[in-house]
């Protein structure tokens, strides 16, 4: 690492309201620094975008639930390997790719953080060991802990400061990031076979609702100051007439305020506001309810939301949201994967092909578009796939290409079967929103680096910023009438430094890079019930010592760990 | 049609894939550019003409070329991979995966095949004078999109694990197969003229099967429902009708569930 000047590009990078000013930047070993001498090595990105690196809040790139959907689907492999070129590993899968393609194709679309977006705390071991595996990109975890039987048990007796040092410790146990709900109490209810459905359906055995446990969990976030605020896949996911139970959860966001020390100011992050943003009452008169969801969203301050868009491939879907994949699985009668993950979550496979030529999927494609044109703040609504489940993140580029013009828009929603179905159900049809550039910016890197508390980080390319830069091949003032461009410039970028290192040059990987692991250290005043609690239901209950439980150093052997000291 | 012929001339020391050995892949090529398109021996880069000399001279499009391999591609895999037209023939043995995900056109292998032989086949014709081995027209691993069309015919015995998750088409084994016939079919044909050890049907929602010889160990999923006339590849008998696989899941029609069919010759 060394000196490096990128050249005369487009500078796109709105946490500096800086929008196309042609200018320098300047790298300094991983840093971005005012200047750089005359001896620095030197990229032309004249008539091209320079943006920071790119930030992904969240996608299932790494763990057992990964891992279980490649050995499930050796046919997501076929004619999708090229054979390696050395000196680099050979790449394979589309929906879930090896952790080699994974990180090749994060970088090649200049991405230089990924956030792995629900772990198993059990077996949070073998999601840093992937973690470790996949090259370049920096990435963090987020255990999920909103069917914990001991977060259930703390929150029941409203025991915030109990879940909190129970929170810090998991954080720490696993090296995770953050704090994930995933079909909050739902989970816990598979378990008997139940789901919770509305946020007052009380989860068996624990008598507790899902909106206790949402509010407590939040209660707890804001209590410890963590870097992100709670990251929530909410109840009742991909079911028609859902957007009711969405817009419930979300109030309990109101009055909420955020306390940190990372300027993040929301207090609930909702992920892939796509599939819950559904009206109607059956997959009959299924229809889009994302203007209902986005105005609520524009008006609620505290809230950040990622798309989750649907890409009409055929891909692979994932979650601890055990009852909802066997609930899929009962609609497409194809391969299912369950698993029951002891005191902690759950979780379930199945493949699914989401065909433009089904009236569902088209509507599903709208919705998850809609939101994104209908965002009136764009520094909190960001673009995902929730990958793989609404299609893989090497989609990205098309889901941009769709968000910029409406042309693309219209050409797909043409090629459909169902075209007029799916605009009688949607309004995508008569919406005449093109993204800029620097809205695009927003929403796959201010926005998500500051939601995630790591705008001092990563978003933007002010000096003294990791030196994360990326050059895509568009002219920022002669943007192309053809909408494929976009995407494909997108896809694969001309450059890309990550941490001061050039890890792709013309659309190739030419760097393994230096990636690290992102992990939360809260430390909290010591508190001997919880820690009784836990020797207790180690003793008792899990099949594993707590000798054994936590994360070895030698797993995340290239660590960046934020310490937050609660007592302070 | 225009004719190129390919004589082996070394065997290769590992297995030969050979994707490129296809009408689509010579059309329109000269027998030098032939000799020069590559193939793999395990991870290793190679080019055709270091086992095969190449002659004669495609036709301009795939359906006008004509593929002749004198001699045996015991150690040859994947001939005929994706072709949509034209032929292949191959005097002597081949190697697995003849004609997969085949869209159309001719093969026809004068000695025996591997395993894989038409696997998610969509089209076209694979005739198989001696025996083939395991999942002749199956699906690829883990897909539930198994061979939809065309017509494969093993003149001889077969293994297990014929047209697994079929959806159409029709296979043809002249002689005896060991187990597993349309296992998860949901569609398709499966004629089989000799005997078979069990196994038949398993997880069959939609298709057909006959077996003109005996089943040695009928799956309890399927029910006798009539004995009926029928003709099938040109022999004409009384069959047995079963309907199954009756622990599978079925789709319904005016009314009615789907039923997989399963013809076996009364005695």
């Amino acid at each position: 690492m060394a000196e490096i000047i990128i050249k005369n590009g487009f500078v796109v990078d709105p946490a500096r309201k800086i929008n196309g000013d042609v200018m320098d930047i300047a790298i300094k070993d991983d840093k971005i620094v005012e200047k750089v001498g005359s001896g620095a090595k030197e990229i032309d990105a004249r008539g091209k975008v320079v943006m920071t690196g790119g930030v992904d809040i969240h996608a299932h790139v790494a763990g057992p639930k990964v891992n279980v959907g490649r050995l499930m689907r050796p046919e997501d492999k076929l004619f999708k390997s090229p054979n390696a070129q050395a000196p680099y590993r050979i790449e394979s899968g589309f929906s879930i790719p090896s952790t080699f393609k994974t990180g090749y194709d994060y970088a090649r679309m200049g991405y230089a953080f990924v956030m792995e977006a629900a772990m198993p705390p059990l077996h949070s071991p073998h999601v840093h060991e992937e973690i470790h595996d996949t090259p370049i990109i920096d990435q963090g975890a987020l255990p999920v802990f909103a069917n914990n039987w001991f977060v259930l048990e703390y929150l029941k007796n409203r025991e915030i400061e109990n879940s909190a040092a129970y929170t810090a410790w998991l954080l720490a146990a696993t090296k995770g990031y953050g704090v994930k709900l995933v079909n909050p109490g739902g989970t816990a209810a598979w378990a008997w076979g139940l789901n919770c459905l509305t946020l007052n359906d009380p989860v068996p055995f624990f008598d507790i609702t899902p909106a206790e446990i949402i509010s407590g969990l939040m209660q707890t976030n804001e209590y410890l100051g963590l870097p992100h605020s709670i990251h929530i896949h909410q109840n009742s996911l991909g079911t028609p007439g859902n957007y009711e139970i969405t817009l419930d959860s979300f109030r309990l966001a109101e009055g909420v305020k955020a306390n940190n020390k990372f300027s993040r100011d929301s207090v609930m992050h909702s992920t892939h506001v796509q599939f819950h943003s559904y009206g109607g009452d059956s997959w009959r008169n299924f229809e889009s309810k994302a203007k209902e969801v986005m105005d609520y969203i524009n008006g609620q301050k505290n809230i950040t939301v990622d798309l989750g868009c649907v890409t009409l491939d055929e891909t692979t879907t994932m979650t601890a949201d055990g009852p909802f994949e066997h609930h899929l699985n009962q609609l497409n009668h194809l391969k299912w994967a369950n698993t029951d993950v002891e005191l902690e979550t759950a979780a379930g496979v199945v493949p699914y092909v989401y065909d433009k030529d089904i009236k569902v999927c088209g509507i599903q494609w709208a919705i998850g578009l809609e939101l994104g044109l209908y965002a009136k703040d764009p520094m909190r609504t960001f673009i995902t796939t929730d990958h793989p489940n609404a299609g893989p993140f090497i989609r990205y580029p098309r889901i941009i290409k769709w968000l910029m013009s409406k042309k693309a828009r219209e050409e797909t929603l043409e090629s459909m079967k169902y075209t007029d179905k799916v605009i009688d159900a949607t309004n995508i049809h008569s919406l005449d929103t093109e993204r800029t550039l620097y809205e695009i910016a927003q929403m796959t890197r201010a926005g998500p680096a500051k939601a995630l508390g790591l705008s001092h980080i990563f978003g933007s390319l002010a000096p003294g910023m990791e030196a994360n830069v990326v050059v895509y091949d568009l002219n920022f003032n002669d943007m192309p009438d053809d909408p494929e461009q976009i995407e494909r410039a997108f896809l694969r970028s001309s450059n890309f430094i990550k941490s001061g290192d050039i890890v792709v040059k013309d659309g190739d990987i030419v760097s393994h890079g230096n990636k690290r692991t992102f992990w939360v250290n809260a430390k909290v005043k010591e508190n001997p019930q919880v820690i009784r609690d836990i020797h207790e239901k180690f003793l008792k209950e899990y099949t594993v010592g707590l000798g054994n439980y936590s994360v070895w150093d030698c797993l995340a052997p290239n660590p960046y760990v934020i310490d937050i000291d609660v007592e302070a | 049609m225009a004719l190129v012929t390919l004589k082996p001339y070394k065997e290769p020391e590992l297995y030969l894939e050979c994707n490129n050995i296809s009408p689509d892949a010579f059309a329109g090529k000269t027998a030098a550019e032939i000799s020069e398109l590559e193939v793999r021996e395990g991870k290793t880069r190679v080019r055709l003409g270091d086992y095969f000399e190449v002659s004669g001279k495609p036709g301009d499009t795939a359906e006008q070329t004509e593929i002749h391999i004198a001699g045996d591609c015991s150690r040859i895999k994947y001939l005929g991979t994706k072709m949509t037209a034209g032929s292949i023939k191959v005097d002597g043995n081949a190697d697995m995966y003849v004609g997969g995900w085949m869209k159309g056109g001719k093969i026809h292998v004068t000695g025996n095949v591997h395993s894989f032989c038409g696997i998610a086949m969509e089209g076209g014709e694979i005739t198989v004078d001696g025996n083939a081995e395991n999942y002749v027209g199956s699906a690829y691993r883990g897909d539930w999109r198994g061979m939809r069309g065309g017509t494969i015919r093993i003149r001889g015995n077969a293994g297990n694990d014929i047209g697994t998750f079929m959806l159409g088409g029709t296979i043809i084994i002249e002689k005896n197969a060991f187990i597993h016939v349309s296992t998860h079919a949901e569609g398709g044909c499966v004629v089989i003229k000799g005997d078979v050890e069990g196994r038949v049907g398993g997880q069959m929602v939609k298709g057909d099967i006959y077996v003109l010889g005996k089943i040695q160990y009928m799956l309890p999923g399927f029910k006798k429902i009539a004995t009926v006339e029928k003709e099938i590849d040109g022999v004409s008998a009384r069959f047995n009708h079963y309907i199954g696989d009756l622990g599978e899941r079925h789709p319904r029609s005016k009314g009615k569930e789907i039923y997989a069919n399963l013809f076996v010759m009364a005695s």
